[in-house]
């Protein structure tokens, strides 16, 4: 990119610079701190200048939008062509509740549907299971069975939104009951678009929510993938999570590497099936976090996309360019949001989005200021999309494409992050893969020691946090907070056991009895789930089958 | 010499948020206590029958799902029930202020919302866990 010569003067104006105006003014006034560090510990320099991205080359490392490798982005006019889509993840209480919630959001220009399971649901079990008590209908909407997701759907036509469903272990389940409702509203499968989150490997790293062992839930997981893009080409079959990884305490580079091993294990997965790359590839898609630190953020994702572009390009072959690019949903850090002075997280969120909309995100999740003191409240979430709506139309961000290329500081960040990926899947690579760094804790220590690293400078007070270690102030409890109704459980309880008893006895039997026996095979399970879903069985009913089949996992703790 | 304190953190219910839990495993192991983590799916019968088989002196229940103002008087109602009452029982998470009044009425004795400090938890769980004795 420049020239000896240039390089010679820059590098001697610097050290003049150094041992001049800088020491004079150190001398004078000290500077804040010895180190400058971003919020995930990586050192930051007082100025960033050309010798520190001498090596970059042009069309090598950053390219142009649309094309390999994709560093500025995946479309050729991205946001001059249209927005990120704003999709605001919600669900809570019952399917009708959060029907009434949907509606709200859409007509308030809310561009696609985001539907928040309750845990039961994404942990395979009804609501009425004895491990249900007191979850029903909590963390997002309750569903047990089709009836449910038709009342969620009730008056949204499938042909005409796009829906993404958080649901992992039992994302399979969930897919064959909106396939089956967009049949019966008259949408063919070839004209409804979505996503299911259908990671199962981060819900074992960090989330929870997993219900088999590593090998059969990474069957479900294929399966899936390889019956959409026979029959629902428009799927994003799996959504690659690094947004969990990086809300249990990971660093920003750490976030997108242990993503970007999920997804190495998954494309493998399927190419071990025997799928060609490029048959599945254009439908991975990926979904992460944005912190505050926006400089940061827009490293990670113009480094990610950099990376992965040559995942599957130099590693799994592909031939086909949408294979290559990481497409990806951002959600603003939960774990950003503070309980004191709740309002100070719009400004957060402002910032994290800013941050998505620069490093050039497909589509959002803004989070809601009340976050980190109960299920978002109307008021919060309205105020959440405006903010990307505020974002969008008013910040001329969107106006050009990847803005902050050239930064010497954003292009030795993005540099510095790719370097730290590529070591950890070397890493990864060398001790057998993905699998097994999970199965011997390793991520999950990286992960663990990260967050113990962040704790501690915010109680040392090294990292300044607005509200939690300086700038407290006394307030009064919150008002108005979000609650569910406890009585949710009960009505869901009675729906299941009228559903029991007035379903086709004989025609469920036969449904859940084949799908046993499939699932017993090397056959893909899709048909025999679909077939079972519309003989009304449940989710839970469906769950413990495999449960039979599969077994199910209980992780080693690493503490 | 006084004997470490034993310390069970729990996870009860479906919640996967295990961040603050494991990281105070981790704090309270370094302030000098013997910890136990149940990990994840906890039923309150499960984390009384751990406290109970471990002899513990605390018992640490993390939830973020909404679901405290379930499961902590049901483990509390339950200690009771065992003959626990000199177990000191604290829990933490996202709780709204205005729930700890009757979470403490359930026999909760310390309650710790977001942005609490570890040396906070610390400071009192080694100051009330005589107390209880």
């Amino acid at each position: 990119m420049f020239d000896e010569k240039l390089l010679g003067k820059i590098k001697a104006g610097k050290e003049k610079w150094e041992q001049g105006s800088v020491a004079k003014t150190i001398a004078k006034s000290p500077e804040r701190r010895k180190e400058f560090t971003t919020i995930s510990g990586t050192p930051v320099e007082r100025l960033y200048t050309p010798l520190d991205i001498q090596g970059m080359d042009y069309d090598r490392d950053l390219g142009f939008p649309g094309e390999f490798p994709y560093t500025r982005g995946v479309q050729p006019t991205m946001y001059r062509g249209r927005y990120w889509t704003m999709r605001q993840y919600a669900g809570f209480g019952s399917a009708k509740d959060t029907n009434a919630r949907y509606r709200y959001l859409l007509q308030q220009g809310q561009t696609g549907l985001s539907v928040a399971f309750h845990l039961p649901t994404q942990a395979g079990y009804d609501s009425d299971h004895p491990l249900s008590m007191g979850e029903v209908g909590k963390v997002g909407v309750a569903i047990d069975s089709i009836e449910d997701l038709k009342v969620l759907f009730d008056g949204i036509p499938l042909d005409k939104v796009t829906t993404s469903m958080t649901i992992n272990a039992a994302a399979t389940v969930l897919l064959a009951m909106y396939l089956s409702i967009a049949e019966e509203q008259g949408v063919p499968w070839d004209k409804v678009g979505g996503t299911v989150q259908n990671d199962v490997l981060k819900e074992i790293i960090c989330r929870g929510q997993y219900v088999y062992p590593p090998k059969p839930t990474m069957r479900l997981t294929v399966d899936l993938i390889e019956f959409c893009q026979k029959n629902v080409p428009r799927w994003n079959t799996i959504s690659i999570s690094g947004y969990h990884i990086r809300e249990s305490g990971a660093t920003a580079a750490q976030e997108m590497a242990f993503t970007i091993a999920d997804g190495i294990a998954y494309a493998q997965a399927c190419v071990d099936r025997g799928m060609p790359v490029d048959s599945f590839g254009p439908r991975l898609s990926f979904f992460f976090n944005a912190f505050t630190n926006v400089l940061e953020e827009v490293a990670k994702f113009r480094a990610g996309r950099r990376y992965w572009a040559k995942v599957m390009k130099e590693r799994f072959g592909a031939k086909d360019p949408r294979s290559m690019m990481l497409r990806y949903h951002v959600q603003t850090g939960g774990v950003t949001l503070t309980a004191q002075q709740p309002l100070n997280n719009i400004v957060r969120v402002a910032l994290q989005t800013y941050a998505t909309a620069l490093g050039g995100a497909q589509s959002l999740h803004t989070n809601s200021y009340d976050e980190a003191l109960c299920l978002p409240t109307q008021q919060a979430v309205t105020v959440a999309l405006r903010t990307q709506q505020i974002v969008a139309e008013e910040s001329g961000a969107t106006d050009t494409i990847d803005p902050l290329a050239g930064c010497y500081y954003v292009e030795a960040m993005t540099d510095k992050i790719e370097a730290e990926i590529d070591e950890y899947i070397k890493k990864i690579d060398a001790m057998g893969g993905t699998l097994t760094a999970i199965e011997q804790g390793y991520i999950q220590k990286e992960i663990q020691n990260s967050s113990y690293r962040f704790q501690k400078e915010i109680e040392s007070g090294e990292r300044v946090y607005v509200g939690i270690n300086k700038y407290t102030m006394e307030e009064p409890p919150p008002e108005g907070l979000l609650k569910v109704d406890m009585s949710v459980g009960e009505i869901e309880a009675a729906k299941l056991k009228k559903l029991r008893a007035e379903r086709d006895q004989a025609k469920w039997k036969a449904a859940l009895d084949n799908l046993k026996k499939v699932s017993q095979t090397d056959e893909n399970v899709m048909p025999a789930v679909i077939e079972a879903v519309k003989a009304k069985a449940t989710v839970g009913e469906i769950c413990d089958v495999w449960r039979d089949v599969f077994g199910e996992y209980r992780p080693k703790e690493f503490v | 010499m006084s004997k470490k304190i034993k310390i069970i953190v729990a996870k009860p219910g479906l919640d996967g948020h295990d961040r603050g839990a494991k990281l105070l495993a981790r704090i309270f192991a370094e302030a000098g206590m013997e910890v136990v983590y149940t990990g994840l799916r906890q039923t309150p019968e499960m984390i009384v029958a751990t406290a109970l088989q471990e002899d513990a002196d605390v018992v640490g229940l993390s939830s973020l799902s909404g679901v405290h103002n379930y499961f902590f008087p049901r483990v509390a109602e339950l200690m009771k029930e065992k003959g626990l009452t000199d177990v000191l029982l604290v829990g933490g998470g996202i709780i709204p202020q205005e729930d700890y009044d009757s979470l403490k009425a359930s026999g909760m004795d310390g309650i710790f919302g977001p942005g609490t400090p570890t040396t906070e938890i610390v400071k009192f769980i080694e100051d009330n866990v005589r107390k209880k004795k």
